[in-house]
């Protein structure tokens, strides 16, 4: 804190950073997560509606379920969907983005 | 937290749906005040963040486990209205393309984990912030505590949800108890995953945080004011 002026790390290396752990959190170490019902599903066993739920409309979906459909090796199935999921998130989150900031704020589209 | 087709009523879940649209359609407005040349590239690497670490179910207690929802974290790094975006779209692509939480409960996992966790964890983290004195190092501790508030919300709305539409006949004590209990131990992790998330960024560019601003204005403030008093 003490000198102000220290370099700062380019804007690049940032996004570059955060884009490498995600994709290895998502690729490599999701294979670790754990396997257990998450806090809801177990509640709704315990309390007993966990019968309730209904097949989901896109479980035949070739991603479903956070696997890749036609590959064998679970660790190569989940990684890459979850690859797969991250880059169609950057994408979609990145492009929804672009559109709002497109849009005029300037002058007299604001109500 | 991603609720499946079919634990609430029809009503219920077009109730929600609407709720969520109307929310969506809010944050698209007040995010164009929020998006500037720091918060837009960021957001959709906030995005994909969120998406990766929802992957990482961790353990808590026996039997059970819970992942980031993210609202919290991502308010804090790129503002509240782009942060429901953000998770709005990462809840959509898990639904449609993973088939992680039903599509006819998709406007009631975006009320849950978009709207309910952004909402409690940016006010939460914002109060603090405002309270606590004016450090940078602080900017992540006050985000861990929105986003460990959050988690047990979400877990709150969800029972009033369910009491209001739930498909089985229920002890509704129990679930809020069994609801609030893990989800209080789930929001642990969210506590932790956020300050390191949070705390991270703080530490190569504080700049791009948006809950930070308002603490760098004033610390460069106050540095000005000793520079031009020595």
């Amino acid at each position: 804190m003490s000198t102000t002026t220290k370099k700062r790390v380019p804007f690049r290396w940032v996004a570059l950073g955060i884009a490498v752990v995600a994709l290895l959190l998502a690729g490599v170490v999701s294979y670790y997560a754990s396997a257990n019902p998450d806090g809801l599903e177990y509640v709704a066993g315990k309390t007993g509606f966990l019968d309730r739920a209904s097949e989901h409309g896109a479980a035949d979906g070739p991603l479903a379920g956070y696997g890749t459909k036609g590959v064998d090796d679970a660790r190569l199935s989940g990684g890459l969907a979850g690859v797969i999921g991250t880059v169609v998130v950057l994408v979609v989150a990145g492009g929804l983005v672009l559109l709002v900031r497109r849009r005029p704020t300037d002058s007299s589209d604001e109500a | 937290m991603h609720v499946p087709d079919g634990f609430l009523d029809a009503p219920t879940s077009i109730a929600t749906g609407a709720v969520a649209v109307v929310a969506v359609g809010v944050a698209l407005r007040g995010a164009r005040r929020e998006l500037d040349d720091k918060t837009a590239p960021l957001a959709g690497l906030v995005a994909a963040f969120v998406f990766a670490t929802q992957m990482l179910n961790f353990p808590v207690g026996a039997g059970t486990s819970g992942h980031l929802m993210g609202g919290a974290l991502a308010a804090v790094l790129v503002g509240p209205w782009t942060g429901v975006l953000c998770v709005s779209v990462v809840l959509i692509v898990q639904s449609l393309l993973f088939a992680d939480g039903g599509i006819t409960a998709l406007g009631t996992n975006i009320l849950l984990m978009a709207v309910t966790t952004v909402v409690v964890g940016w006010f939460v983290s914002r109060v603090l912030i405002k309270l606590l004195p004016k450090r940078v190092g602080l900017v992540a501790p006050a985000a861990a505590i929105g986003a460990f508030v959050s988690v047990p919300a979400a877990a709150s709305v969800f029972t009033a949800l369910y009491a209001i539409g739930g498909t089985a006949d229920i002890s509704l004590t129990t679930l809020a108890t069994a609801m609030l209990g893990w989800h209080t131990l789930i929001g642990l992790g969210e506590g932790v995953i956020t300050f390191l998330a949070v705390g991270a960024i703080l530490s190569v560019r504080p700049d791009l945080v948006y809950a930070a601003r308002g603490v760098i204005a004033e610390r460069d403030l106050v540095i000005k004011a000793k520079e031009a008093v020595a």
